[in-house]
């Protein structure tokens, strides 16, 4: 809240806004350790998941973006069953499952898509038996609603710098590919003819899809990721012409919805006398969608497109 | 360096006996011809006839089994990036965030890695390319939000961008009403000689670039001939050409190629005419 003059007035309001906040922000949300973690983290991963995501749409590679979520439910959980941090099983999956679907399945669309769903298929057969494996291996529980819903509260600190490496990974390939991954969005053909590697721009691409992905399976989940990947890429796509402005508008419908989830998935715990919070993973993906609903039928997309046609107007006249 | 064939004055391509089989099938069969700077020349010749492919091995991205393509002042690493290229099928997506500006921007470096640094020698030549091609007024319109022509106008001045020697244009009339297409004949012809650049034409249709053609090279069956549209559209020539009689009929400055198949039915011949508007 800005500060405010100490006149009798503001007192009264500071009193009232004070009382605003703490129904906002219910008690201890700013003391409390794992909201530190999930704020942190979030952002993190929603930033990733918002650029690498304004790519994947703007290549028409979303069904790819899916596949991988369920490679990394099959990492996620064998990482699990070997007692290790399911974010390497999430991310070190999905790298590979990237690179076969990338090497395998040839430049043409059709070949791609058969290459993804075959992975696809196979992944949730895995991820069926590890499941089934890690809850009937009984020490631990709760751990398929871990790797298919996220943990974002229950996430060490430890994780951090770990999550914050491959975030840089991730954002570092998009930047040193940027302008070959765009020429190649707009055609093959002209960016083969001008000596750039389709293929090592592709796999390089899909490495920064499995990379998003796998963080996402950690904070929501990997049944989820495609939500955080898709939802704020495809929103900003429709409000905006311009690349760079889809890029932040993304980033900041992506962190936005993490960060007002994680506050909400908070409140939720004193909502009701039942003192059990709703999880995080529901409150992100309902505001994801709200906002793409919104973005779909207000105005925002008709006053975009009416500039760009009083443009052609103007210029026709 | 090997001089036994002194590359002619201003040449920029030479295309040198290349053949090309491809799964068992001749596609390119002994191609030559030269383009020199500033000139138009039009691939001219019905489907399958081999125009991609030859454009394919000019660019690079497909390599003769016999006869090679030289660019004489371009060493063969740096061939593709002296070459303007706009393909015959680019689908714009209307979502794609990308404005007609962007694009052209991309013609400039979009084969590096990293991501590009505003200048404003940059902002300049992207918007001196824009205006040459007459699209400076739908600069910040998504690409996909333009017409056909429109498009097709974007995507030359992406090409030209960079300057180079040759614009390589992959059938960019085959999907344009008759005004758009003469639009951008128009446009290629006045680009050609403002700013010396060679441009390498493929089309089915004779008509729509006889007023701007300095040669031609008509292949049917793999195999080219070349000269002026005065030399190679002729009954004798092409004849030979398709090994086979062709008519050839000039009707109110329009050229008719009728060049039926050999040995078919004559009632049910599928004739191979290439027309178009005059």
């Amino acid at each position: 809240m800005p500060p405010t003059r100490p006149t009798s007035w503001s007192v009264q309001a500071d009193l009232s806004m004070g009382q605003l906040v703490n129904w906002i922000f219910e008690p201890g949300f700013f003391a409390s350790q794992p909201v530190h973690v999930a704020i942190l983290i979030g952002g993190a991963t929603a930033i990733v998941s918002a650029i690498v995501g304004v790519f994947t749409v703007m290549r028409g590679q979303s069904f790819a973006g899916h596949a991988l979520t369920d490679v990394s439910t099959a990492g996620g959980s064998g990482a699990f069953l070997l007692g290790l941090s399911p974010l390497f099983g999430f991310v070190g999956f999905g790298m590979v499952g990237a690179c076969v679907m990338e090497l395998i399945g040839i430049r043409r669309v059709r070949g791609r898509d058969l290459a993804t769903g075959i992975i696809l298929g196979a992944s949730i057969g895995l991820a069926a038996l590890l499941l089934y494996l890690d809850t009937s291996s009984g020490a631990t529980t709760g751990a398929t609603q871990q790797i298919l819903f996220g943990s974002i509260f229950t996430i060490e600190t430890s994780t951090i710098p770990i999550v914050i490496s491959f975030s840089v990974i991730a954002l570092g390939i998009i930047v040193a590919i940027y302008r070959p991954l765009l020429l190649s969005s707009v055609s093959n053909d002209i960016a083969a003819a001008k000596g750039v590697s389709l293929r090592l721009i592709g796999l390089l691409f899909m490495l920064a899809l499995a990379v998003s992905v796998g963080l996402s399976s950690l904070t929501i989940g990997a049944i989820l990721s495609t939500a955080l990947l898709v939802g704020p890429a495809a929103t900003a796509l429709r409000v905006t012409a311009r690349l760079g402005v889809a890029l932040i508008v993304a980033c900041v419908i992506g962190v936005g919805v993490t960060w007002l989830g994680v506050l909400l998935a908070y409140d939720s715990y004193y909502w009701g006398s039942s003192r059990q919070g709703f999880p995080v993973s529901f409150f992100i993906v309902a505001l994801v969608f709200v906002l793409y609903l919104i973005s779909g039928f207000s105005g925002i997309r008709a006053v975009t497109s009416r500039r760009e046609r009083a443009v052609l107007q103007g210029a026709e006249a | 360096m090997d001089l036994v064939q002194a590359p002619l004055r201003g040449e920029v391509l030479h295309v040198d006996h290349v053949s090309v089989a491809l799964s068992g099938r001749q596609v390119l069969d002994d191609v030559t011809f030269s383009v020199r700077a500033g000139e138009f020349t039009g691939v001219i010749g019905s489907n399958g006839a081999g125009k991609t492919t030859l454009l394919r091995v000019i660019l690079g991205l497909q390599r003769p089994g016999s006869g090679n393509v030289t660019m004489p002042t371009q060493s063969r690493a740096r061939r593709g990036r002296s070459i303007g290229y706009v393909p015959q099928k680019v689908l714009l997506d209307p979502d794609m965030p990308m404005r007609a500006w962007d694009l052209v921007a991309l013609g400039l470096d979009g084969n590096r890695y990293g991501v590009p640094i505003r200048s404003r020698q940059r902002r300049q030549e992207v918007d001196a390319m824009l205006k040459a091609v007459d699209a400076e007024r739908f600069a910040n319109v998504r690409v996909g939000h333009l017409s056909g022509g429109e498009q097709q106008r974007v995507l030359i001045a992406h090409a030209l961008v960079s300057r180079p020697q040759l614009l390589l244009l992959d059938e960019p009339l085959a999907n344009l009403d008759l005004g758009s297409s003469q639009e951008v004949v128009t446009l290629l012809g006045r680009v050609a000689a403002e700013q010396g650049v060679a441009v390498l034409l493929s089309a089915h249709e004779l008509n729509p670039l006889l007023p701007v053609m300095d040669r031609v090279v008509y292949i049917a069956g793999g195999k080219a001939v070349s000269g002026t549209a005065d030399e190679v559209i002729r009954g004798d020539v092409l004849s030979r050409l398709y090994g086979h009689h062709v008519d050839v009929l000039r009707v109110h400055g329009r050229i008719l190629v009728v060049a039926g198949e050999e040995n078919a039915d004559l009632a049910a011949h599928e004739a191979d005419v290439v027309v178009g508007a005059g």
